[in-house]
């Protein structure tokens, strides 16, 4: 074994760990913690898969922003009624189509193994260049996407006090 | 570390992430597994985008895009949630449930 496969495999554990506790556990906050280790480690995966600019914004944006964001909103509508909501009675159903969608994909996987090289990954600099050439049009519109879903964030959000959306 | 490994662990979120979707009725949990869906999205576009496409860059592009997409419906959805723990006092979905037919 390797030095890649060792790390990678403790950061399967990690990834792995954070999403079962993810949609194991009550507690709501918890769930969110959760969902920060896991995705932190994703930004591992990142760094051994060579994309270590991902990696960075995996962090920021997964790490900084959604997991505070999620934790905010708790925070602001007193997270323990929120824990109170059950789960599905049909949480049953749902582990075996889950299980069965993991069994299909294994299955493909292991039919279909491309023979590969070693991961290889450009750098920022070829990142950017490809961005702001070939991609710059669909780059654009994701930036009118987010600046579009934080004006209705925000009227959604305040309605009640400005025009009575009731 | 073979591209197989990376498709496991991507696939075993993906199903993780599922099982939560479906399982759930806490709306901010379903949120949450919506997103280990889109990672499992991520790892599988940036690995092969390593392992068979080394010279161009598509896998690493449509990741941003996912995590633009994420970082947008996060917002947006938090808004709804608020919005609907507001109006309804409550966050199970299976209570917000007007327009099902």
């Amino acid at each position: 074994m390797d030095a890649g496969l060792v790390t990678f495999s403790f950061l399967v554990v990690l990834v792995l760990g954070g999403a079962f506790g993810v949609v194991i556990t009550r507690n709501v906050a918890h769930a969110a913690l959760y969902l920060l280790m896991s995705l932190a480690s994703v930004a591992g995966v990142f760094i051994l898969l060579v994309a270590e600019f991902l990696a960075l914004v995996q962090v920021l944006i997964y790490g900084g922003a959604i997991t505070i964001v999620l934790l905010f909103a708790l925070m602001l509508t007193r997270a323990e009624e929120f824990s109170n909501v059950r789960d599905n009675p049909q949480w049953a159903v749902a582990g075996v189509a889950a299980i069965s969608i993991f069994g299909v994909l294994s299955s493909v996987i292991f039919s279909n193994k491309l023979d590969v090289q070693q991961p290889i990954g450009p750098g920022l600099e070829e990142l950017g260049a490809e961005l702001f050439t070939n991609w710059v049009v669909p780059f654009e519109i994701a930036s009118v996407v987010l600046l579009v879903a934080l004006i209705g964030a925000i009227i959604l959000a305040r309605a009640s006090d400005g025009q009575g959306g009731e | 570390m073979e591209l197989y490994h990376v498709e496991l662990l991507s696939a075993a979120l993906f199903a993780i992430g599922v099982y939560g979707v479906l399982a759930r009725r806490n709306a901010v949990m379903i949120l949450m597994s919506i997103e280990l869906i889109l990672n499992a999205v991520n790892i599988n576009a940036v690995a092969y985008a390593a392992f068979l496409d080394p010279g161009r860059l598509v896998g690493q592009v449509i990741t941003i895009f996912v995590i633009t997409v994420a970082a947008a419906e996060v917002g947006l959805a938090m808004a709804i949630i608020l919005r609907l723990y507001r109006i309804r006092a409550t966050a199970n979905v299976d209570e917000a449930d007007s327009m099902k037919w």
